[in-house]
């Protein structure tokens, strides 16, 4: 970590340090330029490592090593090989999750990320009246807890006293029970878009700021208009973040867990135990004291989202050349 | 279409955030039409909060049986906030102080932790830093379940489940702001300034503390108020990890008030939830709105660029 006198940490002695022959050539009165290959940004990114390796890398190599085992009441703890990965490929509720939310993530993503951009485009084209204060106001929904979000729909969505059931009083109408076994999983998809619409706009907004005016003095004088900008300079310039945004959604779909969680309570015939493979996991372990076929499933979990989010994001850089 | 992008020299008159918003020189004409149309959007994000702000105002009967977003025909606004801070002998204000203590420590934490990190990426060659990065963003991957878990499991032994420390330790690691402070400060800090630092015999601590914090500062006020907003929501890891009511933060505490009204012999309190959940968003709100100008170029300035 420490190199040489001129960069030295504090508290820490140069000599107690085993200098490594890269650093060590660079060592010297002389200093080279700031891009030089030296252990010294291990002093600032090894704190960061430290903790996650306590509180993300042990937990990843515990659960592979939970996921290989099996325990019975009789019998003890048990080498099993892959049998636990085997019987989640079996496993009827794990693929009825999945299902259940790659429909959300093909639903709820697009809608929820087209929505954040025709916003966020609306924002960045000077045209709305009050700009900063529909900035301001459609992404304070990502203030507010996903507990309060769940209560909250959760309450309005009710048909006794909730406001679907104010408009069927009012209007003498019957509309569907949002929290119906049939409805549940839009309903859950509306909490989600409101929760996130705001946040993803604002990454998009802040991408579309970064873009110089140049680029629009420039395409003004080719005769562009509005909307060829938009299709020539403003989409392909906020890719990165498009790309970003897409994966965060991905993974966030995949994890669900906080709304379902919490709607079980007002709506208990319609959400399962099993309703998403987080949720799965979550009452495998905490209330069967399945821990190990629990880490398998959220291994399996692991590994998918990973893959796709890859994809997505090989996808979307490719059209870029 | 890549040309474009590419060769356009940037004019030196030209702020690098755009002042003058739009895409002509002159401000572009106000369209009374696409502000109608995106304040669909700007009606369904405040019209639930609206809803909430209005029936925290009702009793328990009201809410029953007057309409959703007006007002009942009592206004108990502020017998329900007493209520809802001495109901069970204010168990509700030791939930805030333990939400505070997660926010204090857990967020103040992470920022330090990812400004720290992200510096050190943004700014210094060393061997294994792709590793470092592959590692984080496919961590980022595996759902919380899967380290939920094990991680409960390891904490156990450790005898740290059930205590604050259990809530506090996970929230110290925060990718998202390890990446935001990474692209904030290889676009804040310029590298001569650091070589000039350097040529002048700082030490790299001195050359962080003195010449590159200040620089940082908006990007850390950004990140600051992303782990804020984190560990102030956060449900999942305190709901595996605490069994004891004392040590809940809020969100426990509300879905706790919520599910007692489903169980045998529990108490509907509905108007204490509700203004519970008041409660709970006016302090985040407050500080978006206070801080609004340093996390927005914080997170115009490191965003994803490419």
């Amino acid at each position: 970590m420490v190199t040489s006198t001129s960069r030295r940490h504090e508290g820490v002695p140069v000599t107690q340090t085993a200098v490594p022959p890269a650093a060590a050539v660079s060592a010297g009165p002389t200093p080279r330029p700031a891009r030089r290959r030296s252990w010294s940004g291990w002093g600032f990114v090894g704190p960061f490592m430290a903790v996650f390796t306590l509180v993300f890398l042990a937990p990843i190599a515990y659960s592979i090593y939970l996921s290989v085992f099996r325990t019975q009441l009789i019998g003890g703890t048990t080498f099993v090989g892959l049998e636990n990965y085997a019987r989640a490929f079996g496993d009827a509720q794990l693929w009825a999750a999945l299902g259940r939310v790659s429909l959300f993530l093909l639903v709820q993503v697009p809608v929820m990320l087209g929505i954040a951009l025709l916003v966020a485009l609306a924002l960045d084209s000077g045209r709305l009246f009050g700009r900063d204060f529909f900035r301001i106001s459609i992404f304070l929904p990502y203030a507010v807890p996903a507990v309060v979000a769940t209560l909250m729909w959760g309450f309005m969505y009710g048909t006794r006293f909730g406001l679907v059931g104010n408009i069927n009083d009012a209007l003498g109408v019957a509309l569907p029970n949002p929290l119906a076994p049939d409805l549940v999983l839009a309903a859950i998809g509306n909490i989600v878009t409101w929760e996130f619409v705001g946040y993803n706009m604002l990454i998009f907004y802040s991408a579309l700021r970064t873009i110089p005016t140049s680029l629009y003095e420039a395409a003004q004088i080719d005769g562009a208009g509005q909307w060829r900008v938009i299709r020539a300079i403003k989409l392909p310039a906020i890719r990165g973040a498009l790309v970003i945004a897409t994966i965060f959604s991905i993974i966030g779909s995949f994890q669900l867990f906080n709304e379902p969680s919490i709607l079980q309570a007002l709506a208990p015939n319609a959400i399962t135990t099993y309703f998403t493979p987080n949720l799965y996991a979550y009452s495998l372990s905490f209330s069967g004291q399945q821990y190990n076929y629990s880490a398998t499933v959220a291994i399996i979990m692991g590994l998918l989202t990973m893959v796709i989010a890859y994809v997505v994001q090989l996808r979307g850089m490719r059209k870029e050349a | 279409m890549t040309t474009i992008t590419t060769v356009t020299p940037r004019r030196s008159a030209v702020p690098r955030l755009r002042r003058t918003r739009g895409f002509s020189a002159e401000r572009p004409r106000r369209s009374p039409l696409l502000t109608v149309l995106t304040g669909i959007v700007l009606v369904y994000s405040l019209l639930p909060l609206a809803w909430l702000l209005v029936n925290a105002t009702k009793t328990q009967a009201d809410l029953f049986s007057s309409f959703g977003l007006w007002f009942g025909d009592s206004f108990a606004l502020f017998s329900n906030i007493g209520q809802t801070l001495t109901y069970d002998d204010g168990i509700f204000v030791r939930w805030f102080a333990n939400t505070l203590l997660y926010v204090v420590l857990g967020a103040g934490g992470a920022t330090a932790l990812a400004v720290l990190g992200g510096y050190g990426l943004a700014k210094f060659d060393f061997p294994g830093k792709k590793g470092v990065f592959a590692t984080v963003i496919g961590a980022v991957a595996v759902p919380g379940t899967a380290l939920a878990v094990p991680t409960f499991l390891m904490f156990s032994q450790m005898g740290l489940t059930n205590t604050p420390w259990s809530v506090i330790i996970p929230s110290l690691i925060s990718p998202f702001g390890l990446y935001l402070m990474w692209t904030f400060a290889a676009e804040a800090i310029p590298t001569e300034l650091l070589e000039a630092a350097r040529m002048d015999g700082a030490n790299e601590a001195r050359t962080f503390a003195q010449i590159c914090l200040p620089l940082l500062a908006p990007g850390i006020v950004t990140v600051l108020l992303f782990t804020m907003v984190a560990t102030w929501n956060n449900y999942f890891l305190p709901l595996i990890m605490l069994k004891d009511p004392d040590w809940y933060p809020l969100t426990l505490g509300l879905n706790a008030w919520n599910a007692q009204a489903a169980t045998a012999g529990g108490e509907a309190i509905f108007n204490l939830v509700i203004t519970g959940a008041v409660l709970t968003i006016v302090p985040l709100v407050i500080a978006f709105l206070f801080l609004q100008r340093y996390w927005q170029s914080g997170l115009a300035a490191g965003s994803v660029k490419e």
